[in-house]
């Protein structure tokens, strides 16, 4: 079980209909590769963050695959075309089988 | 012919290591609304530099962005971190910091820009780290922290956070005199087997490119400071023992009264610059 792993995410309160609008996000979480040795030369287990998605109103805006060459805390900063009014939902999931989840709602205005 | 392409090809080197460094005109200003000093003139007592520059002028477009917003800023993780320990009881007393100073926006505004500063009741030079820690041992009953360890760096970048944006102004007369010329000293004093002084190096060289590192001049004003090559804050103290130990000396510790000394006066050579910390360097 990765230890404290903490989700954020930043996403403008409104936009204008059709405006592209830029989300940034972040999970701080140890990216254990999997390929290190402990003091005593035992392999450390891979703990990764694996797979993150975002969802807009039920539709998916991204899907990434993560791999363990990927540094810690990752951060991934996209740009999301915003029609109407709704829900920005985001999933990370975790090698240990932890899903963690964020929302935010954002305005047409 | 192949001179002329030679010369070109120098003005192009050329170019591009002016474009490593900051324009005179760049501004940190942090999520839009905190304006820092990056670039003023020298405090009195220095002789032999005019105008004193953070280290974020010094560092690549692409880095310096990432301090303009604490979203985008990774050392602001490790104050999270700090925030959660802050409301922690722990020792004896009962205590958590948040028992005597009430949240650290209310009790810690202002502390980072005056620190190392003399202790009238203990009769000594202290840094942030051993503020902490004499309020862990003597107020909580716990146990220090390591002096570079995760937990009090995390905790000085939090305080540190609090005074973000005011001037840094270490005090350098009074009861303080005498440490601080023992740090001016150390300064200037040439170790190991490079022979190098951090003013060799910070004072001498600043601007100049030391194999594939653009040197600063070495102020603090933005510490602890996250560093990309090791994801994670780095404090004062640490950062003094790697520099030392690239000149191939035998280092100083973190904590001891050489490294105090050596943190008062180069703390002191960043009066009138913005506290920045925590700040993201490379």
């Amino acid at each position: 079980m990765a230890s404290g792993v903490k989700p954020r995410v930043k996403v403008p309160k409104s936009a204008a209909a059709g405006e592209a609008v830029t989300i940034k996000t972040l999970i701080s979480h140890k990216m254990e590769s999997g390929q290190r040795k402990d003091s005593d030369g035992n392999l450390i287990p891979r703990s990764i963050i694996n797979r993150f998605t975002c969802d807009f109103n039920g539709a998916n805006v991204i899907d990434v695959t993560l791999e363990p060459a990927i540094s810690t805390n990752p951060y991934f900063e996209f740009e999301a075309k915003v029609d109407a009014a709704g829900e920005f939902k985001f999933t990370w999931y975790d090698d240990d089988g932890s899903v963690y989840e964020d929302a935010k709602s954002i305005a047409i205005g | 012919m192949k001179l002329k392409s030679l010369t070109s090809a120098i003005a192009v080197l050329a170019l591009g290591a002016g474009a490593a460094a900051a324009a005179e005109d760049s501004q940190l200003i942090i999520n839009g609304e905190t304006e820092i000093v990056t670039w003023t003139k020298a405090p009195e007592h220095m002789e032999n530099v005019d105008e004193i520059r953070s280290g974020w002028t010094f560092r690549s477009e692409e880095t310096q962005a990432l301090q303009m917003d604490d979203f985008d800023n990774p050392g602001m993780i490790f104050v999270d971190q700090a925030r959660e320990t802050w409301d922690q009881v722990d020792g004896s007393e009962g205590k958590s910091c948040a028992s005597c100073h009430g949240t650290p926006e209310e009790g810690m505004a202002g502390v980072r820009a005056v620190y190392p500063k003399w202790n009238e009741a203990a009769g000594e030079v202290r840094t942030l780290e051993m503020q902490i820690n004499d309020c862990r041992e003597n107020r909580m009953g716990a146990e220090k922290w390591g002096y570079t360890s995760g937990s009090i760096v995390n905790m000085t970048a939090l305080i540190t956070l609090q005074s973000r944006g005011m001037p840094v102004n270490v005090a350098i007369d009074g009861p303080v005199k005498e440490t601080w010329e023992q740090g001016k000293e150390l300064y200037y004093t040439r170790t190991g087997q490079l022979e190098l002084s951090c003013a060799n190096c910070h004072e001498d060289n600043y601007d100049n490119l030391i194999r594939a590192d653009h040197l600063s001049q070495g102020q603090i004003n933005g510490f602890p400071a996250y560093r990309l090559k090791n994801a994670k804050l780095n404090s004062v103290h640490a950062r003094f023992k790697g520099c030392v130990r690239d000149t191939r000396a035998e280092t100083y510790s973190p904590g001891s009264d050489e490294f105090i000394a050596l943190e008062l006066y180069v703390a002191s050579r960043g009066n009138g610059l913005s506290v920045e910390g925590p700040s993201v360097r490379n």
